[in-house]
């Protein structure tokens, strides 16, 4: 088998009125992101990948330090940008948030409010590339983090991500230039599918079904 | 290829011209905890050694203004923000301060290596831009052609190992009192400066060096920033390094 790239959720155009443009999401998408399946795939093989999960493979690099990096950057990214599409949505943002991730936030977080300050705050501070995650701890609680270029909390051990937001300058460059204060507020606020990131709360993560 | 106004107007985003950039404050901390009012020194901005479209060769203009005011500016105003009441640390030249990061507390450690690494790389990055490219000359031909196998195999070499920056970052090349050349990279805004080696040129593989004309096309961009490098101010950097004088 190999890597693919999935679709997206919705159109290219859907998050343009939200923020995120028609050209941001085809290159994001279509270039970026394919770019990165491209060269995992073209890992496979000499790196020993063949029959492993996408997850585990992000695990084991992570592991595996710097000489784990190459397979990281590459699945890391996969990974990372296979969940950046499904927590966005063109209804997404909004404070009205489901029930149970609401009372979790609140519980564990200090309420939306503070999480998202928090969550912002990650991906201002992320020097350089990277991204910026909501993640669920082995000990349940919920957890705010950030991650360079391709890592992420499964490469960290830190935990599973159920959002995350992506602040390579690819990411918001056409759609905000340099002011990546403004390109987090206006994920927060307006894109952020709020029952996506529920759903992946109770499944535990996401489960990308990317096979090497 | 010349960077036409249609193509312009379709790279805008939905914030668009008007948005994010015109409407942004005059001084935006990119990647800064808290929007401060920053002090003014110890260090400062210079401004760029000719016009914003000297560059269209390689690089539009806008690109040139945001990189410039904005990017570099963060840099700037993030560092004067960092040292208020460092008056040691805010006492040393920004290449004796990078050299000395290990003296500075560790809560502004991060914060100083990033921001005064910022500003040091694109102090160096506008100076020797600006030119007409083309084959190198002078004392820097020959070091080219003696440390680095000549010149073909050094813009590819050089641009190869760009390309192969992963996230964000710089290729450099360093010079050593004695004149001798080395190709290196560094993450995000480290310098070869950190490590008291000096940098005769570099070029920013930051998507923001890139991003409005090339999108993800970086292979492209560094092929097509040698047109502008400016080869009398490289010998002029050249000819520093062995007198012992060039600093940023
Ligand atoms: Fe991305
Ligand atoms: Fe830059």
């Amino acid at each position: 088998m190999a890597f693919t790239l999935p679709s997206l959720g919705y159109s290219t155009s859907a998050l343009a009125a939200n923020g995120m443009c028609q050209e941001t999401l085809e290159l994001h998408h279509g270039k970026h992101h394919n770019a990165y399946v491209t060269a995992l795939n073209g890992l496979i093989e000499s790196k020993g990948l063949a029959g492993k999960s996408l997850e585990t493979i992000v695990a084991e690099a992570g592991k595996a330090g710097a000489d784990g990096l190459p397979v990281l950057n590459q699945a890391g990214q996969h990974f990372n940008h296979v969940l950046f599409w499904q927590v966005m949505s063109p209804t997404g943002g909004g404070d009205k948030l489901p029930a149970k991730l609401a009372a979790k936030i609140d519980s564990d977080l200090g309420g939306l409010a503070a999480f998202k300050e928090a969550f912002k705050q990650a991906g201002v501070t992320q020097f350089g590339s990277g991204w910026a995650w909501l993640i669920l701890k082995a000990d349940g609680k919920l957890a705010v983090t950030k991650t360079a270029n391709g890592a992420n909390p499964l490469s960290t051990g830190e935990g599973t991500p159920i959002l995350g937001a992506d602040v390579w300058e690819h990411a918001y460059y056409l759609d905000f230039r340099n002011v990546r204060p403004n390109y987090l507020d206006n994920f927060l606020n307006k894109l952020v599918a709020w029952d996506v990131v529920e759903e992946l709360l109770e499944k535990g993560g996401l489960s990308t079904g990317q096979v090497a | 290829m010349p960077f036409t106004s249609n193509r312009r107007t379709l790279l805008l985003g939905a914030a668009g011209l008007s948005g994010a950039v015109m409407a942004a404050p005059r001084r935006v901390f990119a990647q800064a905890a808290a929007p401060t009012a920053a002090p003014t020194g110890p260090h400062s901005l210079a401004p760029l050694p000719y016009a914003a479209n000297a560059n269209e060769a390689a690089i539009d203009a806008m690109t040139m203004e945001i990189h410039h005011d904005r990017h570099h500016a963060a840099y700037v105003g993030n560092l004067n923000t960092l040292l208020q009441g460092q008056d040691a640390l805010a006492g040393l030249a920004l290449d004796d301060l990078l050299l000395n990061l290990s003296r500075a507390p560790e809560a502004i450690r991060t914060g100083l290596r990033n921001n005064a690494g910022g500003h040091a790389n694109h102090t160096m990055f506008w100076q020797i831009m600006g030119g007409q490219g083309g084959a190198p000359s002078g004392e820097v031909a020959e070091a080219i052609t003696r440390d680095l196998g000549g010149f073909d195999k050094f813009r590819q070499d050089f641009n190869g190992a760009g390309l192969r920056v992963f996230g964000s970052g710089w290729v450099f090349v360093t010079v050593t009192n004695a004149g001798q050349l080395a190709l290196v990279t560094r993450p995000n805004q480290d310098t070869p400066l950190m490590d008291g080696v000096r940098v005769l040129m570099g070029n920013d593989v930051w998507e923001h060096a890139y991003y409005l004309r090339y999108q993800n096309r970086r292979a492209d961009y560094l092929n097509a920033w040698w047109n502008v490098v400016n080869w009398a101010k490289i010998n002029e950097r050249y000819a520093a390094a062995k007198a012992g004088t060039l600093r940023i």
